[in-house]
């Protein structure tokens, strides 16, 4: 079991800064989840805590100890790439095993690991199989047999499900977590998708152009984040954003929008957003309610998605449950929210915290 | 006859319509020429005429089975095969494996690396022969002065050296071409394979013998075969360097020879179907060993 420290670390290949200054602590036994778009560093990341990438700068420990410098397979870590990694040319048993050919400890001991490991992961019927002979789903399980048998302190994930199918993905998010609970070992997870972030992780780390953008639990991130950018990253579908003046102490935006914050002096606002699922429709004006066209209407059974045009080129969605609104494709309709579910952004993207500016004269009074 | 019947037939029908350029080729400049040349070799005739001629049955075929330089020109192919692909395999896979790191200036290399390759072989022949020339020769100019040995060493002429002569000059000159063969298979081979033993310890030797051999393998294996089946029939690097001689002569030059130099049609004829039914049986025996002909995924 141990810990994994990120001081100050940083990564360039050539000019490009790929991480740039990430401090991170994460706790023995924690599963940290990488999330991110393509391309913000993520994947980097996972490879100088692996020690498969020398860092540029700072230092990475595991378990208190230094190992920056110390090669990848004496870190006491496991990885399990996207694509499997597998070796084509050997039978399951052997892939598991192949680690432990020059461990010195006798093939009685190897094969009784690998069948340990096997039916864990319920796949003692394929060990004598080659791998283009498994399904993507096999697969995905033999190279987490590969990672299990070393008995790791720290297992590393790199988009291991992002080549299985929907269903597939749903079922092997449930065993990654299961196996989370069973070996207690610290697990560091990178993936793209949101949804394995938010369901996955005790704590997830936002990723943007190589900084840490924002790092808490799913449900920190989902109602308080720090940025524009998490809060539109989170959350499926997404955020709805649009765009507001602040004049006189007063925001405007599209579709009638008016709205007085308590705010400092010398801030500025610049976008409103609101979740999807913070929306509700109505055919009559409200007290707060912003105009709208009604553009579509998707029912998912469980629940429904509304599209209706806020202004020029804007489109918000809208999330309800129960029966299906009964609008026609162009009516007006108006856009009303629940109280605290207004997020406001300044010019930097950051989220600001506000309160309306009547309540706070009131207390005040 | 169902409608898929008729699809299926229709398509049959294209595909021999394509293949028929191909296959109108091939009996122009294979299968004619290999029946004639089989033809021939049971007859008596000679090339200035070879419109009169005698069926001899299998004579020709038992002349050329009875001479003792078709043998010595058989032992003489058999042993260049070998050891000229045996050492180019060797040096290829050694270089590839080479090249396939990065480093600076790699590309430069690569395509350097092609140009011995690139040469006509009787121009490589000539500048090497030039070269070993025990008087004038650069070689034993260097090795001299090196004080490696005390004077010229014959090489194109002493009849010990003379093949080890034609094997090295075959090396130089087909080894970029196994390199490229292997490099190809080598560059197949994912890089996450390496990054998965490195992380799980595998030593780097351990990772070369089961991860990089087995992997590579049947780049190799198509590699040997090519070059197998290209030495087997090596005609022009021996004969600019020695013609005839005994000590060189190989299957082809042995044919040649029967077909030109002594005009004799017949005996030539079946000198050259010895050659193609030797050629054939090995190219068999290997494609066997390899499993070429199965399906690897």
């Amino acid at each position: 079991m141990a810990s994994v420290t990120l001081k100050n670390v940083s990564k360039s290949f050539g000019v490009y800064d790929i991480i740039r200054n990430v401090d991170l602590e994460i706790a023995d036994g924690e599963f940290v989840v990488f999330v991110g778009p393509s391309g913000c560093g993520k994947s980097t990341l996972l490879r100088l805590i692996a020690g498969l990438v020398p860092v540029s700068d700072g230092a990475v420990l595991i378990g208190g100890d230094e190992v920056t410098d110390v090669p990848a397979s004496k870190r006491g870590i496991s990885f399990v790439f996207q694509s499997y990694a597998l070796y084509p040319h050997m039978n399951v048993s052997r892939n598991i095993s192949f680690a432990l050919e020059t461990a010195r400890i006798g093939k009685a001991e190897i094969m009784r690991r690998v069948e340990a490991v096997a039916s864990m992961l319920k796949i003692g019927h394929l060990l004598e199989r080659k791998p283009r002979q498994l399904s993507g789903g096999q697969r995905q399980r033999v190279a987490i047999g590969r990672a299990l048998v070393a008995d790791p302190e720290v297992f590393l994930f790199d988009e291991p499900l992002s080549n299985l199918d929907a269903d597939l993905r749903t079922e092997m998010r449930f065993e990654i977590a299961k196996l989370h609970a069973e070996v207690k070992a610290t697990m560091i997870y990178v993936t793209h998708d949101q949804t394995e972030a938010m369901t996955l992780a005790d704590r997830i780390v936002v990723l943007n152009h190589g900084k840490v953008e924002q790092v808490g639990t799913p449900r920190q991130l989902y109602d308080r984040p720090a940025t524009r950018f998490v809060a539109g990253f989170l959350g499926s579908p997404k955020m709805n954003f649009a765009p507001t003046l602040l004049t006189d102490g007063r925001l405007a935006g599209p579709g009638g929008f008016s709205y007085a914050p308590h705010l400092a002096t010398g801030t500025t606002v610049s976008e409103i957003g609101l979740r999807p699922e913070a929306l509700a429709l109505s055919a009559q004006p409200g007290s707060d309610t912003i105009e709208s066209i009604f553009e579509r209407a998707e029912d998912l059974g469980h629940e429904y998605l509304c599209y209706v045009r806020i202004g020029e080129g804007l489109i918000w969605t809208v999330r309800g449950s129960g029966a299906l609104p009964a609008f026609l494709p162009g009516q007006t309709v108006h856009v009303g929210w629940r109280a605290d579910s207004l997020y406001l952004f300044d010019r930097d993207g950051q989220r600001l915290d506000h309160r309306p500016a009547d309540r706070v004269a009131e207390e005040v009074a | 006859m169902t409608p898929t019947d008729r699809a299926r037939r229709a398509e049959t029908r294209v595909a021999w319509l394509f293949v028929a350029p191909l296959v109108v080729i091939l009996l122009a400049v294979a299968i004619w020429p290999l029946g004639r040349t089989v033809f021939f070799a049971f007859t008596d005739a000679y090339l200035d005429n070879p419109g009169s001629y005698d069926f001899v049955g299998f004579a020709n075929f038992v002349t050329v089975w009875e001479d003792a330089t078709f043998w010595r020109a058989v032992r003489n192919t058999l042993v260049f095969t070998v050891v000229s692909v045996g050492i180019e395999t060797m040096l290829g896979l050694a270089i590839a494996l080479l090249l396939h790191r990065a480093f600076l200036g790699r590309g430069l290399v690569r395509a350097a690396i092609l140009i011995p390759w690139a040469m006509p072989m009787v121009v490589s022949t000539r500048i090497w022969d030039w070269m070993l020339n025990d008087q004038f020769g650069l070689i034993n100019k260097v090795l001299v002065e090196l004080g490696i040995i005390a004077k010229g060493i014959a090489w194109t002429a002493d009849p010990s050296l003379l093949l080890g002569v034609v094997i090295f000059i075959d090396v130089w000159v087909t080894t970029p071409f196994m390199v490229l063969l292997i490099l190809a298979g080598l560059q197949l081979i994912p890089e996450d394979l390496y990054e998965a033993a490195e992380v799980s310890g595998v030593p780097q030797w351990k990772r070369f013998w089961s991860i990089t051999l087995p992997l590579v393998a049947p780049a190799i294996g198509v590699a040997m075969l090519f070059r197998t089946l290209d030495a087997l029939r090596m005609f022009d690097l021996s004969y600019v360097l020695a013609a005839n001689n005994a000590n060189t002569m190989t299957m082809s030059i042995y044919a040649r020879d029967q077909l030109i130099g002594f005009q004799d049609l017949g005996v030539g004829s079946a000198a050259s179907t010895w050659v193609f039914l030797i050629i054939g049986l090995i190219a068999i025996v290997i494609v066997g060993l390899l499993r070429l002909d199965r399906p690897h995924h």
